[in-house]
């Protein structure tokens, strides 16, 4: 009964119409925020997806039933097609596929993580700094974004793996310099908005210099809409990232990276179809698990998307 | 002030401003273009190939090395070298391919029609299917419908092209046969008609060879299908949301108050408006083709420009990887710019501002 009512309390001190503090009033609006967002069905089963990758990146060792680079017996294991000990079947190497696939979890987790982390900060950077100053400064930096937008990305991408060398750091720089232009376009035009608004003018009043009117002011506005972008972009890197790996130029055997195992098992498709398909599927699922959540996201944090 | 003096005027202001936005125009096209140049030729500059080795072998002794070194203006500082690469880049000098020893241009020019045939059909296929797909999924907003060809889209966004390719190939070629493998078209046809356009589809079918003409269909049905439900999914996205910004507006009202159909309401007024961003979206997605060939080429081993750009990267042959690069680039920009373009000539609200 104590939790019961201590539930009843929370979401009533959640939700009440006048927060005693600011504190209160932003785990208030988080908590509506995401009582919207559970209503959101697609949304839901796109965030269980993601947080299901998670786990399993998390418990990889103790998921996986065997080692996954580390093949069994070549003369009896080969191409041994689903059943229960193996549950994916194995590939050429007699490496167990379901544990490759539970390892490359990690990878992908890795790859996404690193490019958000790498991507994120330079478009913010670049964006904010652009339209806060505004003038020849902006012309600059987004004549400068213009010419990475004006390459296709994965082409982009290939060209500069190809100048660093294949290997999955340089596909996740490859990536992560292909990806924050975009977000450096929405960086500009949210600060645009926010640039001339009067609480900007009270801080400059007040003697804040340009560096900490844009860090401290300016950033955390844009930073909301420019995470949702991450969010909806983050399937298109991990597509990227594994057409790279298929193509041998990201990660490289016998890393268990789907989009390389995906090209491993290419030779063998007509009569072991197992062995390619099983990381496409996990593939799959883990972009539309990020394409759904980004969906869901956008409905509910940016009412004027499209509904 | 007669009305030919208002004309006058009005001219007099409008060309200085019309020459304005051209020059304001050329100058874009230039800095990007200049941009794509010097991204390229940092690239090329940071590889760890030495060019040198790469051009008269490892085994080459001494001098020669020092010869080529110097005929490669490797001696000479940086911005020189530059200077160098963009003369020849604009005089369409790419360098020679270290595969097949000819010069890139000839390569890329002998691959491009087969890229852009692929990348034709498929979307044609997008558009065909995805503009009536979205307005039906509008017209039908929140029913079963729209909810079906939200997930079909969204499915299309998260699958991986190359993956589903196989299993095309898996399913449709191997299992099935009802359509051929991989490649542009079997080695029998091959000879049997002059390319002279290089898109074997409209080559074939002006020559009257038709059973060689069948053979070009069976071989880009698939891969066509699959880059067209990429882009369909796109197409479709975009057209409905457009759809559902017309449908709400009052001249939808105002012409159903009047007792048009509803087919002509829907076809007519509301899909007519839409269909001005519409152009920006499938002459988009139609540059965005040439991309996602790269790894649908790959897998069907279509000889196109992606394939190219791919056999070259794996045999660490720079100048073709970057003048590949360099020339998706450049038609990207030359698809965008037409895009602008296209906006503005059909959209008289624009043209007015402008």
């Amino acid at each position: 009964m104590s939790i019961g009512a201590s539930r009843q309390s929370l979401s009533e001190w959640l939700q009440t119409e006048q927060p005693a503090s600011r504190r209160q009033a932003r785990l208030g609006q988080a908590w509506r925020t995401w009582l919207l967002f559970t209503g959101n069905r697609l949304g839901m089963i796109g965030l269980a997806i993601v947080l299901l990758l998670v786990l399993v990146a998390i418990f990889a060792d103790v998921i996986a039933p065997y080692d996954p680079l580390l093949g069994g017996d070549l003369r009896t294991m080969r191409l041994l097609p689903p059943s229960m000990d193996h549950l994916m079947g194995t590939d050429d190497l007699a490496r167990d596929i379901f544990s490759r696939v539970v390892h490359g979890a990690r990878l992908t987790l890795m790859v996404v993580a690193l490019v958000a982390i790498i991507a994120t900060p330079i478009g913010l950077l670049v964006g904010t700094v652009s339209g806060y100053f505004g003038g020849w400064v902006d012309t600059v930096l987004m004549r400068i974004t213009d010419i990475f937008l004006a390459f296709p990305r994965l082409i982009l991408a290939l060209a500069f793996v190809a100048a660093l060398g294949p290997g999955i750091e340089n596909a996740i720089i490859a990536i992560a310099i292909t990806s924050w232009p975009p977000y450096a376009r929405l960086a500009r035009a949210e600060t645009l908005t926010i640039r001339n608004a009067d609480h900007i003018d009270a801080i400059r009043l007040q003697g804040a210099s340009s560096g900490r009117i844009i860090w401290g002011h300016v950033v955390p506005l844009c930073l909301s809409s420019v995470i949702i972008r991450v969010t909806l972009d983050m399937a298109g890197i991990i597509l990227t990232a594994a057409g790279l790996g298929f193509l041998g130029l990201g990660a490289q055997p016998p890393q268990p990276e789907w989009g390389a195992m995906i090209a491993g098992g290419r030779r063998f498709i007509i009569d072991y179809w197992w062995v390619a398909t099983m990381p496409g599927i996990a593939i799959f699922t883990v972009s539309l698990g990020f394409n759904l959540l980004g969906d869901g996201l956008r409905d509910v944090l940016d009412p004027k998307a499209e509904k | 002030m007669s009305v030919a003096n208002a004309l006058a005027e009005g001219r007099s202001r409008a060309l200085p401003a019309f020459l304005g936005k051209t020059i304001r125009l050329l100058a874009t096209i230039a800095v990007t273009i200049f941009g794509l140049l010097v991204v390229t030729f940092l690239i090329g500059r940071v590889v760890p190939v030495d060019p040198v080795l790469a051009v008269v072998g490892d085994r080459a002794s001494q001098s020669t090395y020092d010869k080529a070194f110097v005929e490669l203006g490797l001696d000479r500082p940086l911005y020189v070298q530059f200077g160098l690469y963009v003369e020849k880049a604009v005089t369409g000098d790419f360098g020679q391919s270290m595969l097949t020893k000819k010069p890139i241009i000839d390569d890329i020019a002998r691959a491009f029609p087969a890229t852009l045939e692929l990348a034709t059909v498929a979307i044609l296929i997008g558009t065909l299917f995805g503009i009536p797909v979205g307005v039906w999924a509008a017209v039908r907003q929140g029913k079963l419908v729209d909810q079906v060809v939200r997930i079909v889209g969204l499915m299309g966004y998260s699958a991986p092209i190359f993956w589903l390719g196989l299993l095309g190939l898996l399913v449709f070629y191997a299992k099935w046969g009802i359509v051929a493998g991989p490649g542009r078209i079997d080695i029998s046809y091959e000879y049997g008609f002059t390319p002279t356009t290089g898109l074997f589809l409209i080559d074939t079918a002006m020559q009257g060879q038709w059973s060689a003409f069948r053979n070009v269909v069976s071989h880009i049905a698939l891969p066509a299908s699959l880059l067209g439900y990429f882009s369909m999914a796109y197409i479709a996205r975009m057209t409905r949301s457009f759809m559902l910004n017309e449908l709400a507006q009052e001249y939808v009202v105002t012409a159903r108050v009047k007792g048009v159909a509803e087919w002509r309401i829907i076809w007519v007024h509301a899909l007519r408006n839409a269909a001005v961003p519409l152009v920006t979206v499938v002459t988009l997605s139609y540059a965005s083709l040439l991309e996602g060939s790269v790894l649908t080429e790959t897998v069907f081993a279509w000889p196109g420009l992606g394939q190219y750009l791919t056999n070259s990267l794996q045999n660490a042959d720079m100048n073709a990887v970057l003048g590949g690069t360099l020339l998706i680039g450049i038609i990207f920009v030359g698809l965008n710019l037409l895009s602008d373009f296209l906006y503005t000539v059909l959209d008289p609200r624009v043209r007015r501002r402008a």
